[in-house]
């Protein structure tokens, strides 16, 4: 007679790089239920923006985040900018799209590492975040943050990235692919991992679309959403092709990772070689007034930012929709009927971030 | 068979230089842009409050009666912004970080030693006089 029980998980964990508790409903070793629950960090930044002026506001809304970062700043700037009507300039919108990729590639570098250590591949974990220190180094001389960039504001960027800079950067480009293509090779065909991932936390893509999944976790179970794909900042003179998986494992949704930091590789390259010359910023010439979704692609998946203003120089209200909370019910689906041993791994699958998901 | 497809990378980092360094022994990386710490020259500041004013974490404050600029290093996020503000340009952004602390003691307090250019001296009483008749005319 199979006894049933109730094991809490987390917040605290040694697998869990944020803290999220779940109790799991246990029939012998089978996850029956999972439920959910988060409230541990939450700061209020929200409402922290009526109380600083909307240009100071970007540096808050950038630390949402300790990972995209850049992309959170950066999605307030958009949706601010559609509230003052200020055009950013070209070269503006293709910095961003570059320090946008970077972000991307620290971030899914950072969680290949964390997956692997979770699997406990602690040997592939310091190759991946070895590799990551040398994206961390671009971001560190071309805009003075590791991971707080703070280079985004209202109408444009903060600083250019002189051509010879770029120059390196694209050289830097090469050692950093020949590097990940050593580590992809591991994830991709290594029998441990594959053994530990294949077939484990499935989301079918009925499951991915109903439930409302995003990024990496939605295109690895076949529904093929790319934000960039709506062409905001630079990505629309750019060409590119989500990455999208079919078996809706766990090892498909490393795969979308792994093939993704190619693609933003290749996304950089694209856009060093197109950036028109030109002036980095445009002043804002009014208040923000009205309201406005403005929507991108961080790592985990679709961010929106709202934001509404009332003609003053503080806004009214922002409001951040961020992809973990939107990835917790396929979370959720996931852990039905997996082993409890196999919770960690299913878990980090999502890249969950509390964090952001909090504020 | 992948299963030693590891071991590849792994010999090569055996073989390779060490990838992280020896600190403190060793100075950390740094860049011209890197953001490390906040410092002023407090001969130059005008005590106008735009950091105070614009500082997203409220670490500045400046008084004005007392002639003090402080900075609380705990609540400093670096985020070079009263550097970009600062009209007189006394702020600057230093590349090392601020020192670990162990007590809440981090509030750095300086003395702005700024003295006001005198300005110069009015024109004599007659001339001015005399200015005026002359753009009356």
């Amino acid at each position: 007679m199979p006894r049933r029980i109730v094991v809490p998980f987390g917040p605290q964990h040694p697998v869990l790089p944020e803290p999220i508790h779940l109790d799991l409903v246990l029939k012998d070793e089978h996850v029956e239920e999972a439920l959910p629950s988060i409230g541990y960090i939450h700061r209020g930044l929200e409402t922290l923006v009526t109380r600083r002026e909307y240009p100071e506001y970007v540096y808050i809304a950038e630390r949402t985040c300790g990972i995209c970062s850049f992309i959170h700043g950066m999605t307030y700037c958009q949706a601010v900018e559609k509230l003052v009507d200020c055009s950013v300039p070209e070269r503006a919108l293709f910095l961003r799209t570059i320090w946008s990729e970077y972000s991307r590639l620290h971030s899914h570098l950072l969680w290949l590492g964390l997956f692997a250590d979770a699997l406990g591949f602690e040997n592939l974990f310091m190759a991946s975040w070895r590799l990551r220190e040398s994206v961390l180094d671009v971001l560190e001389e071309t805009t003075g943050g590791r991971v707080i960039q703070g280079s985004c504001k209202v109408g444009g960027v903060r600083r250019d990235i002189p051509g010879e800079t770029l120059d390196r950067m694209r050289s830097g480009l090469d050692t950093i692919e020949r590097e990940a293509g050593e580590i992809a090779d591991v994830f991709l065909r290594d029998d441990s991992i594959i053994s530990r991932t294949r077939g484990i936390g499935v989301l079918s893509r009925e499951d991915a679309y109903a439930l409302g999944a995003v990024g990496p976790t939605a295109r690895a179970s076949g529904v093929g959403i790319d934000l960039r794909k709506t062409g905001y900042a630079a990505y629309g003179r750019l060409s590119f092709s989500p990455v999208v998986e079919t078996a809706g494992d766990c090892h498909a949704r490393c795969i979308v990772r792994v093939k993704e930091i190619f693609t933003s590789i290749d996304l950089i390259r694209q856009a060093i070689a197109k950036i028109p010359d030109g002036p980095v910023e445009e002043k804002p010439k009014k208040n923000p007034e009205g309201d406005y979704f403005a929507r991108s692609e961080q790592p985990r998946g679709e961010l929106v930012h709202y934001v509404k203003g009332d003609g003053s120089r503080h806004l009214v209200r922002s409001r951040i929709r961020t992809p973990t909370l939107t990835n917790l019910p396929s979370l959720v689906r996931m852990l039905k009927g997996c082993n409890l041993a196999d919770v960690p791994v299913i878990v980090l699958s999502i890249d969950p971030c509390i964090g952001c998901a909090e504020r | 068979m992948a299963f030693f497809e590891m071991a590849k990378t792994a010999i090569g980092t055996v073989l390779r230089k060490p990838a992280t360094r020896r600190y403190p022994s060793v100075a950390p990386k740094s860049t011209p842009l890197t953001r490390g710490r906040v410092s002023i020259d407090p001969s130059r500041c005008i005590s106008c409050g735009m950091c105070m004013k614009k500082c997203p974490s409220g670490a500045i404050c400046v008084r004005k009666e007392e002639k003090t600029w402080s900075i609380d290093r705990l609540k400093c996020v670096v985020c070079n912004c009263c550097v970009e503000v600062c009209p007189a340009h006394c702020l600057t952004m230093e590349t090392s970080y601020f020192p670990c602390v162990t007590e809440h003691s981090a509030i750095d307090v300086h003395v702005i030693t700024y003295v006001k250019p005198e300005r110069p001296k009015r024109p004599e009483t007659g001339e001015k006089a005399g200015e005026g008749t002359a753009e009356s005319s």
